[in-house]
């Protein structure tokens, strides 16, 4: 009985996996900025945020992404709101996505998050350039989406895997 | 033709109005929640104001914990980077410590002769509050360079009061919470500071550039600057006193900043007024 109890909670904090990621990852960005690399950065709650609502939405609430994006605007100092408009916007793609495919494949998923990434941006960027005034580097912007496009498959891989591992221990039990 | 545009409307509608399952909001309510707030924010409504406050107060708190062992690492990166130029370093101050000295037996009499003029045109300004704060959250972003630092209102922190790393200027409150404030770096794209370059006493604004480096902006006319001059905050505008020093012009307008943004621990935040006489 113990041991089920045990099993039970371990698996529920596991399918919390996502959202306890997506809010470590806001209040304290996993972009490697401290490295000083000139040309690198990366949107790691994009990434997070569409392969979630893609392959399980059930394991992170669109309540809790809101939140999320309130906290990421306060703590980069952007308009409030804006970071959860585009994160929801990005959970709006997934779902689309999900919605229309039929047979799923890494590489459709790949192509349609650049496409994703690339109208969020450009919507949030002319919405802080135009309507909020906001002086941004379009090079640095571009260079996110860039990489963030690139790691999106190494990282989808990377849940994959703890994805499956999350089903096999829901099958176990 | 009609049914893949009802194909495409359906899925719209299933993935934006729908509640999927075990979700209690639709995407849509959501993305209107967002645009409210964002549109009542632009216009300064006052509740949304209240909310922004109370919501910075404890996401500012919460990031500095979360962000502890991201610290330590951080910390063990320069720690390593450091030790490996260590020698090199030695050199270097070696060098720049013996200029220092034969620098600082000429600077003590400027300084004192500087005062002494500057209070016969009425011009003499000192410092009148010095807070030292510690900086909570550092970013580094590529789009906004600010910082967090632990005092507020509380503390009698103001908007527009300069913000120093030892004798540096690093940037100026441009937020005011009742326990933190946010601190817009020099290297902000959208940090404009009036400022003067000596020796050759031009005029001029410096600009951030989101970058580790600022640039020279502004100058009436094209003006040559040399290697290795020094940039100090000029005073126009009332914002800083005169005479902060801010960083050295690198080549053309390019200024290579005093102060390293990256490693900012404790800041000094200070605001200036004339001497009463």
């Amino acid at each position: 009985m113990s041991r089920f109890g045990k099993g039970k909670i371990l698996n529920k904090l596991l399918e919390l996996g996502p959202i306890f990621l997506l809010y470590i990852s806001v209040l304290n960005e996993f972009d490697f900025n401290y490295l000083q690399l000139t040309y690198f950065s990366f949107n790691f709650p994009f990434i997070l945020i569409f392969y979630w609502s893609l392959k399980k939405p059930e394991h992170l609430g669109y309540g809790l992404i809101f939140f999320a994006g309130v906290i990421n605007d306060v703590v980069i100092g952007f308009p409030i709101g804006m970071s959860s408009f585009t994160y929801l916007l990005i959970c709006g793609f997934a779902a689309y996505l999900k919605n229309i495919t039929l047979r799923p494949s890494i590489l459709k998923d790949w192509l349609f998050f650049l496409f994703s990434v690339l109208a969020v941006s450009s919507l949030s960027y002319s919405a802080l350039v135009l309507f909020f005034q906001f002086k941004l580097n379009y090079l640095d912007i571009i260079i996110n989406i860039i990489f963030t496009f690139f790691l999106y498959v190494i990282i989808a891989n990377i849940f994959e895997f703890y994805q499956k591992l999350i089903s096999n221990r829901d099958k176990n039990d | 033709m009609e049914a893949g545009r009802d194909d495409f409307v359906i899925a719209i509608r299933s993935a934006f109005i729908q509640r999927g399952n075990k979700q209690r909001f639709s995407l849509f309510f959501l993305l209107i929640l967002s645009i409210i707030l964002l549109v009542l924010g632009k216009f300064n409504f006052s509740v949304i104001n209240y909310i922004k406050i109370s919501v910075k107060e404890l996401v500012y708190r919460s990031s500095f914990i979360v962000s502890v062992p991201e610290n330590y690492l951080i910390d063990g990166y320069i720690n390593l980077k450091d030790h490996f130029t260590y020698y090199d370093h030695y050199q270097d101050l070696k060098k720049e410590n013996k200029e220092l000295i034969s620098n600082i037996e000429n600077n003590n009499f400027v300084v004192s002769e500087n005062i002494r003029l500057k209070k016969i045109i009425d011009d003499y300004i000192i410092v009148s509050d010095e807070i030292v704060a510690k900086v909570l959250i550092d970013k580094q972003s590529p789009f906004l360079r600010s910082i967090i630092v632990n005092k507020g209102s509380k503390d009698n922190i103001k908007l527009g009061m300069a913000v120093l790393d030892g004798e540096f200027l690093v940037g100026k409150v441009v937020e005011v919470n009742y326990t933190t404030s946010r601190v817009l770096l020099l290297s902000d794209l959208n940090s404009k500071i009036p400022v003067t370059i000596e020796p050759e006493g031009y005029q001029s604004i410096l600009s951030g550039t989101g970058k580790n480096d600022g640039i020279i902006q502004y100058s009436k006319e094209e003006i040559s600057l040399e290697e290795g001059s020094t940039v100090f905050t000029s005073g126009s505008g009332a914002i800083f006193k005169s005479g902060i020093p801010i960083g050295k012009i690198l080549e053309k307008t390019k200024v290579s900043y005093f102060s390293d943004f990256s490693q900012l621990r404790f800041i000094k935040i200070i605001s200036f007024e004339k001497e009463e006489n």
